[in-house]
């Protein structure tokens, strides 16, 4: 809400020098926040003029320009600028004659834009300053002709200030008023707030005019489909004024105002409403009365019935909308926007004025369902006070009659059926035990009183009626807030509340930290990517072509609708990002969630009420609509893992590294993992190993990406990657490690090397030799893979080293070839491994 | 007694001055291995001289071996201290060789780093675990009655379309990118035993485009309190001694009036950071309140008789204003240096 001063100084106290950063200042201890300020960027020596003469001068460019000479100041004295009485100033428009006072903007002022006046040549003259137009000053978009002041009924002395004369001198502070404020969004609710922080006098502006009786016109209600039990309206206002003048401007002080508080001035009459809704809160509807056929009913919409608003759309009405119709139908969407057959308009004469209190929830639908917020449908979605209709249908009456000569007319009407604001109890001493100050009975009572609630007292407490504007006000907290509030923040004391023992992190949360830690300690760097995928991206990692996808209904970009169901391709971006900006070598991971429904997103079930505990079965339905969201953690490498450098040639990122980026994973939480060859989508069909948990569930995949994927994706042909479904692994993880005793007798270590087909898995070789060997071998390591000379074509040599230990004794080399020969056995027996010769 | 003893003290002496000589001259270990067969082998003068023992008259036999014995072990001496300074000289003549420019600094393994705004959650999380809080997790993707009913937005409050909702396909599958992490509010108080202490980091989403200040997706962390008796007063308190560690000593809190629909009252949360780049001063740091008696109700909880506080700030707008990030779009471009300047650091 934009709070013009000299319109908030109307109805409460303010110093003299206040700006809207003061006034800001102080609104903000009541709960407005800041938002900023407005001012006319009008600036310098801008003053009223009188056009002594002119002669119109053809141009070659076909254009005639007016050489006009001005009266900027009483003859003989000095101008605003410290110059000459009489300019001679070169003017485009044609609009005025001689003895119109117009504004002149003298050299030294400076216009909206930062456009600087100065006396310069053109067309053949020293124009010395500038005649303004209306749109020049910011003040409406008429770009017609210069502004002339007698047309706007002024008749200001010749050289005084036309930026007082105009208003154009004042500014406004903006706050942001919080959904349950509706009552701010007028100059009446932030007078009262102004009031509430500075203890000034608030005058309330709804006495500024009394409705004058009214009877004789149709006015039906019938609500025939009431929205969550509400009827749709609780109170119509309709007075007419006659004769108005529709050639008669409007006055500069409300053109000022209307702009300061960012609304356009677009006619007399609907200046009018929108001033009064401005300074009331309600928002008020003038339609063309001659225009009406009969009387006004308000209905809601039939199926199939449309409406052609004010902007000239012609709108499918929904069952729920509520209407304004005539004999001819539709005239109006209730509290959003008029329609176009009845609208004020250059010829009006005689004006219906509409004061209505629409039900919030039914304008909130409308204005949703059309996608039509006015300053109407804001106001009415937040709650008008009921109690101001008739003050507002006066207050335009009143306004119409001074600006517009109309003639209030006792044609009218009014429909009122307010609902009753029951009380609330406040027991004493409930304040403190939410907020910790001890107010007392008194400060409560009169600060309550203040805000405009009436408070009786009763036995244990208060009884208090809401005052009309506030419907936040339901419940007892809403009148503690308020104490709070308006008693100040600032005296809330501190004490730190001691909360029981607490477990600490959770096993799983603490695991979380163990694997990032462990990735980055071996020099992987985490980032964030978002989790929107287009359908394609979200296609090159899923092992099944209609395996169901989370879609946004309302995605930023149609590319992006999709959430992920691997973190890998938002890795596959970040990469593309970073190699764009020069970083090449990269071994970059991601932990977070993935979205994979197991079953297609559909309509879910009715959504439990708000403020009642769901039953069991009514939790448990929600929580099964909500799809799998498993964390996974994600890993791509690419160009060098080890760069480069002195006494030490390049390491090229290859698969290894996002296998051994798995397995430091799954040691970071002691997990066992055993690892296979595999094919996956995306991955490379001969680069590609699915890490497997004890009971068989597939954990991890990590390898090459698959070749032609990253090329597409403008990355180098090799490309690491790896997978872990972190969820899954915390599952395959052990909740604590029981320890082995430490052998101290001397180990006996062998080498061994065994020829076995290509095709053999090494890891299942080695696995072998393990079971074979029984208890003595305490540790095996891989440490070659030779294929070449002396060894056949289909064939492989693996070299392994082995450490034999017995607990209780020193093992002899013969025990530790027994046991050798034992994993050599069940080696060639499972493989067909023979011993290297 | 007949004769004299034919070794005599004199010659075992040239004996071992000539052997000494010899050791000494040894200029390194290679040569006094050379040495070692002249002054102490089968062929060396002492040996010869232990040789003719056997030969001599018994009488004088002991005196002689003596000799000897001593002789030898004066040459054996030698011969150790010399080896040991000869082997001192190469030793250190070897590491001389030895000498490397070590500034010329390698890589082993690259160091890695975390992004900070998954740390500074962690570091979060730690404060509120060490005042006996837990962390709570909940889905991104939530059901609209956790993310809104539950937490007191009717379905027709302006408040509720404000939150610029990311909705799932079909819109009445009630499924949404869960707006703040106040659903999880809900969730712990449905799940867990009262009184209730949780802190929830996580990430949300509204439909805000990427700017220097803004971004779709984001992170938020949210506590939540729920015990017999607790006002404003232990929510300030707690608000303290968490801008205190996040902050340094002197930082403070500031309480302004607000509206969410979650809480009653309301407050938005400015934090005085002492370090801020260019000068002390007041920061929006995030909103808190009482929790509203409505969402206690939605999880069964008799407001009567229990009742807390909730408080809320955004994890991006923390590190902006704590580390002087300047520009969102760091903070969500994946671009490895912007991690890295931080390694494992806040």
């Amino acid at each position: 809400m934009r709070v013009p001063l000299s319109w908030l100084a109307e109805y409460v106290d303010l110093a003299g020098d206040a700006t809207p950063d003061s006034v800001m200042a102080e609104l903000v201890k009541v709960g407005l926040e800041e938002e900023g300020s407005h001012r006319f960027a009008v600036t310098g020596p801008v003053v009223v003029g009188q056009v002594l003469e002119f002669t119109p001068e053809e141009q070659t460019n076909g254009k005639t320009i007016r050489w006009c000479q001005v009266r900027v100041a009483p003859e003989g004295s000095t101008a605003a600028d410290g110059g000459a009485d009489v300019r001679g100033i070169v003017c485009g428009a044609s609009n005025f004659e001689v003895g119109d006072k117009v504004v002149v903007c003298l050299p030294g002022a400076t216009l909206p834009g930062d456009f600087h006046i100065a006396a310069r040549s053109t067309y053949g003259h020293i124009s010395d300053g500038m005649m303004a137009s209306a749109r020049e000053l910011e003040l409406s978009d008429d770009h017609a002709g210069i502004i002339r002041l007698n047309q706007m009924g002024l008749d200001p002395k010749v050289g005084s200030d036309a930026l007082e004369l105009l208003h154009l001198d004042d500014s406004a502070a903006e706050v942001n008023v919080t959904p349950d404020r509706g009552y701010c969004f007028s100059i009446r609710g932030i007078a009262r707030e102004f009031a509430h922080a500075t203890g000034a006098d608030f005058r309330d502006p709804k006495g500024n005019a009394v409705l004058n009786h009214g009877e004789g016109f149709s006015l039906t209600f019938d609500d025939q489909n009431p929205i969550r039990d509400r009827a749709g309206m609780q109170r119509m206002v309709l007075r007419s004024v006659m004769n108005i003048d529709p050639n008669l401007p409007t006055p500069p002080f409300m053109i000022s105002r209307l702009k300061l508080a960012g609304m356009r001035s677009i006619s007399l009459a609907v200046d009018i409403t929108n001033y009064v809704m401005l300074e009331l809160g309600q928002p008020t509807h003038a339609y063309d009365l001659d225009k009406l056929k009969g009387g006004i009913t308000v209905r809601r919409a039939k199926q199939g019935e449309t409406l052609k608003t004010l902007d000239g759309q012609v709108r499918k009405l929904d069952i729920e909308d509520l209407l304004i119709c005539d004999d001819s139908g539709p005239i109006g969407l209730a509290g959003v926007m008029g329609g176009e057959s009845t609208e004020v308009d250059s010829t009006t004469r005689n004006v219906l004025i509409e004061s209505a209190n629409f039900d919030p929830i039914s304008i909130a639908r409308s204005a949703r369902r059309h996608k039509l917020t006015s300053e109407a449908s804001k106001r009415f979605e937040r709650g008008v006070d009921p109690m101001m209709a008739d003050n507002a249908a006066a207050r335009v009456v009143q306004l119409l009659e001074v600006h517009a000569k109309g003639e209030g007319n006792i044609l009218g009407a009014e429909y009122k059926q307010l609902a009753q604001i029951d009380p609330i109890f406040l027991p004493t001493g409930y304040a403190e035990s939410v907020v910790g100050i001890e107010f007392g009975a008194d400060e409560e009572a009169r600060i309550l009183g203040e805000i405009g609630c009436v408070v009786a007292t009763v036995d244990g407490g208060f009884e208090v009626i809401r005052p009309s504007w506030r419907p936040d006000i339901t419940h007892k907290t809403d009148l503690v807030e308020e104490i709070a509030r308006i008693g100040g923040y600032d005296r809330i004391p501190a004490r730190l509340p001691v909360a029981p023992p607490g477990r600490g992190l959770t096993l799983n949360q603490k695991r979380r930290r163990q694997a990032i830690t462990a990735l980055v300690g071996s020099g992987h760097t985490e980032v964030l990517t978002y989790p929107f995928l287009s359908a394609v991206q979200n296609s090159w990692f899923a092992e099944s072509a209609d395996a169901p996808s989370v879609r946004l209904a309302n995605a930023m970009q149609e590319d992006s609708a999709e959430m992920r169901k691997s973190i890998l391709p938002g890795l596959i971006d970040a990469a593309k990002r970073n190699l764009s900006r020069g970083l090449v070598d990269l071994a970059i991971f991601e932990e977070g969630s993935v979205f994979t429904p197991s079953k297609k997103v559909s309509a879910g079930s009715a959504l439990p009420l708000g403020n009642v505990r769901p039953d069991e079965d009514q939790l448990n339905t929600l929580y099964s609509e909500i799809p799998l969201q498993p964390k996974h953690l994600a890993v791509l490498l690419t160009g060098s893992r080890v760069p480069h450098q002195v006494g030490q040639k390049e390491v090229a990122a290859n698969y290894q590294d996002a296998i051994n980026s798995v397995l430091i994973v799954a040691n970071s939480v002691a997990a066992e993992l055993t690892i296979r060859q595999a094919h996956r989508a995306g991955f490379h069909p001969g680069r590609c190993a699915e890490f497997v948990s004890v009971d068989g569930s597939v954990i991890a995949v990590a390898g090459e990406l698959n070749p032609a994927l990253a090329l597409e994706n403008d990355l180098p042909r090799r490309v690491a990657v790896a997978e872990i479904d972190m969820t899954a692994l915390y599952q395959a993880a052990p909740s604590s490690i029981s320890a082995q005793p430490i052998g101290i007798m001397p180990a006996a270590t062998q080498d061994l090397s065994l020829v076995v087909d290509r095709g053999v898995s090494a890891f299942e070789l080695q696995q072998a030799i393990v079971e074979g060997a029984g208890d003595l071998l305490e540790h095996i390591a891989l440490t070659d893979d030779y294929r070449g000379e002396n060894v056949e074509p289909t064939k492989k040599s693996l070299t392994f080293a082995l450490r034999f230990r017995a607990q209780d004794r020193t093992l002899t080399q013969v025990e530790a070839s027994e046991a050798r020969d034992a994993g050599v056995a069940q080696a060639a027996a499972k493989f067909g491994a023979v011993i290297r010769a | 007694m007949s004769g004299s003893n034919p070794i005599s003290e004199s010659a075992v002496a040239t004996v071992v001055s000539t052997a000494l000589a010899s050791i000494a001259q040894a200029q390194d270990l290679a040569a006094l291995k050379a040495v070692r067969q002249s002054t102490v082998g089968e062929q060396s003068e002492i040996s010869q001289l232990n040789a003719s023992l056997k030969s001599i008259d018994p009488e004088f036999k002991a005196a002689a071996g003596a000799l000897i014995g001593k002789a030898r072990g004066e040459i054996n001496a030698a011969f150790a201290v010399r080896e040991a300074e000869l082997a001192a000289i190469e030793e250190q003549a070897k590491l001389a060789a030895e000498t490397v420019d070590v500034t010329a600094v390698v890589t082993r393994v690259p160091f890695g780093a975390r992004h900070p705004l998954s740390l500074l959650q962690d570091q979060i999380s730690d404060v509120f675990i060490g005042m006996g809080w837990e962390i709570a997790e909940g889905p991104e993707l939530e059901h609209e009655w956790f993310n809104f009913d539950a937490l007191n937005f009717d379905a027709d409050h302006p408040a509720r379309a404000m939150q610029d909702t990311f909705f799932v396909e079909p819109v009445e599958s009630h499924l949404v990118l869960r707006t703040h992490t106040s659903p999880v509010q809900v969730r712990s108080l449905l799940e867990r035993d009262l009184p209730v202490y949780v802190l929830c980091p996580g990430r949300v989403f509204r439909t805000d485009e990427l700017d220097a200040t803004h971004t779709p997706v984001f992170h938020q962390v949210e506590g939540l309190a729920i015990d017999k008796g607790l006002t404003m007063a232990d929510l300030r308190g707690t608000l303290e001694h968490f801008a205190r560690i996040m902050f340094g000593e002197e930082a403070k809190i500031r309480l302004r009036p607000s509206f969410f629909p979650f809480t009653e009252p309301s407050a938005e949360l400015d934090v005085w950071h002492p370090g801020a780049k260019g000068g002390a001063r007041w920061v929006e740091w995030g909103g808190c309140g009482m929790v509203n008696p409505n969402v206690l109700l939605a999880a069964g909880i008799d407001p009567e008789v229990y009742q807390g506080f909730a408080f809320g700030m955004g994890i991006e707008r923390t590190l902006m204003f704590r580390n002087d990030v300047r520009d969102m779009h760091d903070m969500v471009e994946a671009d490895v240096r912007f991690s890295q300047q931080f390694g494992v650091n806040l």
